[in-house]
């Protein structure tokens, strides 16, 4: 089978070689970790406020109000995590693929 | 009703129609539905219209299997969000937080979470690596044949559970809302699943699939709209007026007795979570669209999609509090204490009665049954293209088989798996899938998701961890879900379950990861070198895309 792994050997010996790659491979990484580690955190913290002290969910938004703080908060878990997604993505299609795009292109020279 | 079983209904509630086929809701079969049987040949009709289009424009592999890469981001991630909004997710999501408030909404952002971190460290590397199924990245550096075809051992697993789960869930569903009889709803969807795929590919499944999620969408927020004008539009009149009705009064705003066991919560949202990452379906949608970029942003469509319906649908249930737990004519015998009239799960269908009136009751059961022809067609090809990409072009054959033969195995196999899912749907009508759901992502999260992150993240991974480690999570996550309550007590009828939880991922994901692990690391084999020394020119094409599969020219 053409296992394409062979076709680009060469290239891909050369684009380890080029620290613009590491660079991509550092910054990317540290951006993909930390927004995970951020949504993972959030979520978690939720789960425990849930599990272990339920009553600050409870609370009311205002003296008069039956809607709680929970309410607010659990929409706030989704729309979050969502606009950390559209932060990666941006970052991604933008400035990491402005320099994959680089690195590529040096390789082929 | 003991938290063990609610947990049970909340997961089957949230990814599968299954929870219709519980045998405490065994659905009543109702009167001809007029307006929804006309609104769905509407349906049938434009899809088949769209069938017969997308036959024209598959002549490769490539395009039946992932439309030739030519889906945008933006198309790609309606219908990955049409992949995750089940049926039920509308009909079991709202009727949870009818039912329990708050709960129900905990449950929302539990399903959700899982969306995100499939975008920061899955969607770019499955684009950059993946072909055609998520076993050609596994097996990308390990042994072709054994990697494979465990790799499509596990696909169609998961597959064949999730097939039996949906039809069961449309035969009952349709039986309720349309009226038919049920061995005529599973064929009717059988049918219909065999023509997109046979002859529409990976095309004409992602058009079912888009068409359904816009009605879906479209669907869910005017049914929103209705319910909210109403309380005047305003969350302050709802929650007043909900607490006010609501048997439980004001506990229904905040966190409630449903997620009593946090461990048992634990091990179902990192089932359910990690499971996505783990459905042959969901991953075969990565490689549909042209490249890293578009496959980014089509997690970041779908997730914003999924978020924006996951609100709708909480908002549907605490609306339905008051409209439709108030009135007499949808409860049996007219007793607001008792049940529902056609089950629990018909709380937004009663609500859109209520709101809409009859005609917008068939639009919401004609978009019903769409949205379950549409997960069915993205599992059937999923599966279709294990037993023909993986195990008879590349496992059998060695790749030396033409594309028209591939094409006519894919073919037959659609046609076995019809025919399986048919029978078995059938077979199954009176007993409680739970179990499936259970072992579908029990399966998913400890089997495919593990092996899968491994060999895009992890140098040391070698065939022989890849194996034992896999097999570990589905010995385990199979074992565990035997001796679950779903199957130890309801199934085989014991008194008490062995293992107490329903959901096998908190014990058998880890287990997975620790034997492929230590298998790996422990394997001093000249090929355990080689795949190691492999992995560095597979990292520059994940990182890069240089090498990546291309879309074809349409």
């Amino acid at each position: 089978m053409d296992r394409p792994v062979s076709r680009h050997a060469q290239s891909y010996d050369q684009i380890r070689n080029n620290p613009k790659f590491r660079q991509l491979v550092q910054s990317r990484s540290r951006l993909a970790w930390s927004l995970s580690a951020l949504v993972f955190g959030t979520y978690s913290l939720f789960m425990l406020t849930v599990a272990f002290a339920p009553q600050l969910l409870h609370r009311p938004l205002g003296e008069t109000s039956l809607l709680t703080i929970g309410i607010p908060v659990g929409a706030a878990v989704i729309v979050f995590s969502w606009l950390l997604t559209g932060w990666y993505v941006r970052s991604a299609n933008t400035r990491f693929d402005a320099l994959s795009a680089q690195i590529i292109e040096e390789s082929q020279q | 009703m003991n938290p063990l079983r609610i947990l049970g209904l909340a997961a089957l509630c949230m990814l599968s129609a299954g929870v219709l086929a519980a045998p405490v809701i065994v659905a009543e079969k109702q009167p001809l539905n007029l307006h929804a049987i006309g609104m769905f040949f509407v349906f049938v009709l434009g899809t088949l219209a769209i069938t017969w289009w997308a036959a024209r424009q598959t002549r490769s592999t490539a395009d039946f299997y992932t439309a030739g890469g030519g889906i945008s981001g933006f198309q790609n991630g309606l219908a990955i969000a049409g992949d995750y909004m089940s049926a039920a997710t509308l009909l079991g999501l709202s009727s949870l937080v009818f039912a329990k408030g708050y709960d129900g909404f905990i449950y929302t952002v539990a399903f959700f979470v899982g969306w995100p971190l499939i975008t920061f460290l899955m969607a770019e590397r499955l684009r950059n690596l993946g072909k055609f199924t998520f076993a050609d990245i596994v097996s990308y550096r390990l042994d072709q044949t054994r990697i494979r075809t465990f790799a499509a051992f596990g696909s169609l697993t998961v597959v064949c559970c999730y097939l039996v789960v949906q039809m069961v869930g449309a035969g009952q569903l349709i039986k309720l809302l349309f009226g038919l009889d049920y061995p005529i709803a599973v064929m009717v969807v059988g049918a219909l699943m065999l023509v997109y795929v046979i002859f529409g590919g990976m095309i004409a499944t992602t058009w079912v699939q888009i068409i359904k999620a816009v009605l879906l969408l479209a669907g869910g927020t005017v049914l929103a709209l209705l319910a909210m004008a109403e309380f005047g539009f305003s969350y302050e009149t709802l929650a007043a007026r909900a607490v006010d009705t609501h048997a439980i009064g004001k506990a229904i705003m905040g966190p409630g007795s449903m997620l009593a066991d946090p461990l048992n919560a634990a091990s179902m949202s990192l089932g359910l979570a990690f499971g996505i990452a783990g459905l042959p379906h969901i991953l075969m949608r990565f490689f549909t669209v042209p490249n890293a970029k578009e496959a980014r942003k089509s997690v970041f469509y779908a997730t914003g999609f999924i978020g924006f319906f996951f609100l709708v649908v909480v908002t549907l249930g605490f609306a339905a509090i008051v409209i439709v737990g108030t009135d007499p004519q949808y409860f049996v015998g007219g007793d607001l204490k008792g049940a529902l009239i056609g089950g629990g799960n018909m709380v937004a269908m009663h609500l859109a009665k209520a709101v809409g009136g009859n005609l917008f009751l068939g639009f919401l059961s004609a978009t019903a049954f769409a949205t379950i022809l549409a997960v069915v067609a993205g599992l059937a090809l999923a599966g279709a293209s294990a037993i023909s990409h993986d195990l008879y072009a590349t496992v059998l054959k060695k790749g030396t088989a033409s594309e028209r033969d591939e094409m006519r195995v894919t073919r037959i196999a659609t046609i076995g798996l019809g025919v399986v899912a048919i029978g078995l749907g059938i077979l199954f009508e009176k007993q409680n899938v739970a179990f499936l759901v259970g072992l579908t992502f029990g399966v998913a999260a400890s089997t495919n998701f593990p092996v899968l992150i491994m060999a895009m993240y992890w140098k040391d991974l070698t065939t022989r961890g890849a194996l034992w480690g896999g097999c570990a999570g589905l010995v385990s996550a199979l074992l565990l879900v035997i001796l679950s309550p779903a199957v130890w007590v309801t199934v085989l009828g014991n008194a008490k379950a062995i293992f107490p939880y329903d959901h096998p991922a908190l014990f058998s994901m880890p287990l997975a990861f620790l034997v492929i692990v230590v298998v790996s690391r422990l394997d001093r084999s000249a090929r355990a070198e080689r795949e190691r020394a492999a992995f560095d020119d597979q990292f520059v094409r994940a990182q890069t895309g240089l090498g990546a599969a291309a879309a074809s020219a349409h």
